[in-house]
C-alpha cells in the first residue's frame, strides 16, 4: 500500500522546468538561497559597506576621488597573486612560495631592462624582459608541481621549502647593490599611467555593452533550447545595474588622475580567469579535483595534470603581481616579496570566499577580498594608527571573513544543503 | 527479446595465493534484471572488478554480443557499452548535477567553451526518460541531493552514453525505504527500456522485488543460478550459507 503510493508519486512529481520563471519567482528563490546560507557575495559587500563608513565618519578623506584611486593602485598587486590562489585553494592545495616567486619575477625582470653597462650590455625591450620572467616563473610552478604530483608531497611542504629557496634566489640575483631601478617607461607605467577621461569612458561603453550582448545572448540560446531563462525584468536590472556601476567607477576615477592603467588589467584578469574557471572543461576539471579527487578520476580526468598546471597558473600570476609591485615602486629591492605579501594574497582570496578545503570559490573572491585587505590598510594609513594595530585589525578581519564563511556553510547544513 | 549480450565462460581471478573467482560462467541479457548475491568474500566485487576492466581476470574468456573481447581496462569497458556504478557514487558534491552528469565529456561549442544549454537539455532528457523523481533543478549542487536523488543521478550518468550493460553495485546500502523503493523502480525501467541490469545487494528482498534471475556466489564460485519467480528466499539464502561448491546446480529456464 504505502510502496504503491509512493510509486504513484515518483510518476507524477517530474522535474520542474520549462516556462520561464517569472521575476517574483526568481526574487523569492534568491532570498531562499541567502536564507539557507548560500550567500554569495552579499557578506563582503555588506563588510566594504561597514569599512567604507567607519573610516568616513573617521577621516573624510577615505571616501574621495583621489583616495579611490589610490585604492586601486594598492590593491593591485595581491589581487593579481590572488588570482592564482584561487586555482590552488579551488584543488584544496596551497601554494606559499608565490610571495618570493613574484620577487623573482620583477628581479629577473628589472635585471634584464637593466642590461650591464659595466660589460657594454644593452638593456632587453621591455616585452621580452616580461616575457622571460614570466617563462621563468612558469618553469617554477612546473617544478613545484612536477614535485608534488610525482612524489606525492603535501603542497604546503613543497612551496614551503620554495619560500626559502626563492627569497634565496633572490638575493643572489639582486647582489651588492641591494636595489634594482627600473627606468623603462612601459614598465613603470603599468602602475603609474592613468586613462584619459575619454579613453576611460570609451573602454567602460565597451564593457556595458558587451556585458549586455553576452546576458542577452544567453537568454536568447537557452531559449532556444527551451531551457529556463532568467526573467526580462532581472535582467535588465542586472544590465542597469552593471552599467551605473562601470559609469560610477569611471565618473569617480575621471575627478582625480583617471582610471589606473593597472585597474584595466585587473578586471581583464579577473574576466579572462572567470571565463576559464566557469566555462571551459579546464576550469570545470579543477573543480572536480577539489571536490572529490577520485570521482574527477574514474571520469577520465588527468588529476595529475590539472594540479600541475594549476601550480604553474599560481606562479605566472604570482609573477604579474610582482612585476606589478615593481612598477609601482619603479625598482626592485632585497625586501621584495617579503613582508605580509604571501599572506596577504591567500588572505584575499579566503575573505573573498573562497574555501581553504577546495572546490568552492570564485575568482572574483580574489578582487573582492583584496579590496577588503586593501581599504583597511588605506583607512588605518589614514587614520595614522600604527602597525601593531594595523596588524591586529587586518587579522581581524581575515577571522570575521572566515566566522561568515563557518555560519554560513552550518546554516547550509542545517537545511540539509551541504 | 532477452538475448544473451555479455557472456564470461570459466573466468578465475588469483590474487598470489589467493583464488579468489574460479571458474565463474554467467550470461547477462539484455531487458533482465540479474542479481548477484553471496556472503562478504563471495568474489562479487572481484567479479564486477574483472568485469569493468579494473582487475582484469587472470583466465577465462568474455564474450559480448557473441564476440571475444578483452577488457584490459576501464576504458575497455565503457568503449563496449558497460558501465558501472560503484557504492561510492563517484560524484562531484560542489558541482551541479548537469556537470556531473557528463564530467570528464563535456560538450563543447569552441574547443574552449562548455556549451551549458545543450548539456542541460541533453540532461533534462535523460532524467526524464528515466522519470527520476523529485529533482528540483538540475542547476544545483550535488550536494543539496538526497541520497535516493544521488544514486538516480550516478545511475543517469551511466545509462546517458548508450551503455547496454549496467552493473550496480549495492545501489541501496545506504538508503531509507521510501528512496530504496526509488531506485528500484529506476532499475526497473532500464530493464524495461532493454538494458542488461546486473545488480549486487545484500538485501534479498529487494533483489526479489526486481530481479529475474539470481545468481548465488560463494567463496569465489558459483553455487547457483535462479529464476527469481521459481525459488525462494530461503532456497537463496541457503545457497548463499551452505551452497555445495563442487556442483553446481543450475535451475536453467528459458
Amino acid at each position: 500500500m504505502v510502496t504503491k503510493e509512493i510509486a504513484q508519486e515518483t510518476e507524477n512529481v517530474h522535474i520542474e522546468k520549462q516556462g520561464s520563471q517569472t521575476s517574483g519567482e526568481y526574487i523569492v528563490s534568491y532570498i531562499h538561497r541567502v536564507k539557507t546560507g548560500d550567500l554569495g557575495s552579499l557578506p563582503i559587500i555588506l563588510g566594504l559597506i561597514a569599512i567604507a563608513i567607519v573610516f568616513q565618519s573617521q577621516n573624510e578623506n577615505f571616501l574621495t576621488a583621489r583616495n579611490f584611486v589610490n585604492l586601486i593602485v594598492q590593491m593591485a598587486g595581491i589581487t593579481t597573486i590572488a588570482y592564482g590562489v584561487v586555482f590552488v585553494l579551488l584543488l584544496g592545495e596551497i601554494d606559499l612560495s608565490i610571495g618570493y616567486v613574484s620577487a623573482v619575477a620583477a628581479v629577473i625582470m628589472a635585471l634584464l631592462l637593466k642590461g650591464d653597462p659595466a660589460s657594454n650590455v644593452a638593456g632587453w625591450h621591455w616585452f621580452p624582459a616580461v616575457g622571460a620572467a614570466l617563462l621563468s616563473v612558469a618553469i617554477i610552478g612546473l617544478l613545484q608541481g612536477l614535485i608534488i604530483t610525482n612524489f606525492e608531497i603535501p603542497s604546503f611542504v613543497v612551496t614551503l621549502s620554495g619560500l626559502l629557496a626563492w627569497n634565496g634566489v633572490v638575493l643572489i640575483l639582486i647582489g651588492g647593490s641591494g636595489t634594482v631601478i627600473i627606468q623603462d617607461v612601459v614598465i613603470i607605467g603599468i602602475a603609474n599611467y592613468f586613462l584619459p577621461s575619454t579613453v576611460g569612458w570609451a573602454i567602460g561603453s565597451v564593457a556595458i555593452l558587451s556585458y549586455a550582448i553576452i546576458k542577452i545572448q544567453t537568454n536568447f540560446s537557452r531559449k532556444s533550447q527551451r531551457l529556463p531563462i532568467t526573467p526580462t525584468p532581472i535582467l535588465s536590472v542586472q544590465i542597469v545595474g552593471f552599467a551605473l556601476m562601470v559609469s560610477t567607477a569611471i565618473y569617480i576615477c575621471n575627478q582625480d588622475r583617471g582610471i589606473p592603467l593597472v585597474g584595466i588589467i585587473l578586471l581583464t584578469f579577473l574576466v579572462g580567469f572567470t571565463f576559464l574557471a566557469v566555462r571551459t572543461p579546464f576550469g570545470r576539471y579543477v573543480y572536480a579535483v577539489g571536490g572529490n579527487k577520485e570521482a574527477a578520476r574514474r571520469a577520465g580526468i588527468s588529476v595529475q595534470r590539472i594540479r600541475v598546471i594549476v601550480f604553474m597558473i599560481s606562479s605566472v600570476m604570482a609573477g604579474c603581481g610582482g612585476i606589478i609591485l615593481a612598477s609601482r615602486l619603479r625598482s626592485v629591492d632585497t625586501g621584495a616579496g617579503g613582508g605580509n605579501l604571501l599572506l596577504n594574497s591567500i588572505a584575499a582570496a579566503v575573505i573573498g570566499g573562497t574555501s581553504l578545503f577546495g572546490g568552492s570559490g570564485r575568482v572574483s573572491s580574489a578582487l573582492l577580498g583584496a579590496l577588503v585587505i586593501a581599504s583597511v590598510e588605506n583607512g588605518m594609513n589614514l587614520l595614522g594608527l600604527s602597525s601593531g594595530i594595523k596588524f591586529v585589525i587586518t587579522g581581524f578581519v581575515l577571522l570575521m571573513a572566515v566566522l561568515v564563511d563557518a555560519i554560513s556553510r552550518r546554516s547550509r547544513n542545517q537545511s540539509g544543503l551541504a | 527479446m532477452k538475448k544473451t549480450i555479455l557472456k564470461l565462460e570459466g573466468v578465475s581471478k588469483r590474487f598470489g595465493v589467493v583464488q579468489a573467482l574460479s571458474h565463474i560462467n554467467l550470461e547477462v541479457r539484455t531487458g533482465e534484471v540479474m542479481a548477484l548475491v553471496g556472503d562478504n568474500g563471495a568474489g562479487k566485487s572481484t567479479l564486477i572488478k574483472g568485469i569493468a576492466g579494473i582487475h582484469p581476470f587472470s583466465k577465462g574468456k568474455i564474450y559480448y554480443k557473441g564476440q571475444p573481447v578483452k577488457i584490459n581496462r576501464p576504458r575497455d569497458s565503457s568503449a563496449l557499452g558497460i558501465e558501472v556504478v560503484y557504492q561510492d557514487l563517484a560524484l562531484a558534491d560542489n558541482l551541479d548535477v548537469v556537470a556531473n552528469m557528463f564530467l570528464g565529456r563535456e560538450m563543447v561549442q569552441t574547443p574552449w567553451r562548455i556549451d551549458e544549454a545543450s548539456m542541460e537539455k541533453a540532461c533534462l532528457a535523460t532524467l526524464e526518460a528515466l522519470s527520476v523523481m523529485t529533482i528540483h533543478s538540475v542547476r544545483q549542487p550535488v550536494a543539496t541531493l538526497s541520497g535516493g536523488q544521488r544514486q538516480a543521478i550516478a545511475v543517469a550518468k551511466a545509462v546517458m552514453w548508450n551503455s547496454e550493460v549496467v552493473i550496480l553495485d549495492e545501489p541501496t546500502a545506504a538508503l531509507g525505504v521510501a528512496q530504496t523503493h526509488q531506485v528500484l523502480e529506476l532499475i526497473k525501467r532500464l530493464a524495461d527500456k532493454g538494458l542488461a541490469i546486473v545488480l549486487i545487494s545484500h538485501n534479498l528482498q529487494n533483489i526479489f522485488e526486481v530481479a529475474n534471475r539470481i545468481v548465488v556466489l560463494r567463496l569465489g564460485q558459483k553455487v547457483g543460478e535462479y529464476i527469481a519467480a521459481e525459488t525462494s528466499q530461503q532456497e537463496v539464502i541457503q545457497a548463499i550459507t551452505t551452497g555445495r561448491i563442487p556442483r553446481m546446480t543450475v535451475q536453467n529456464g528459458n
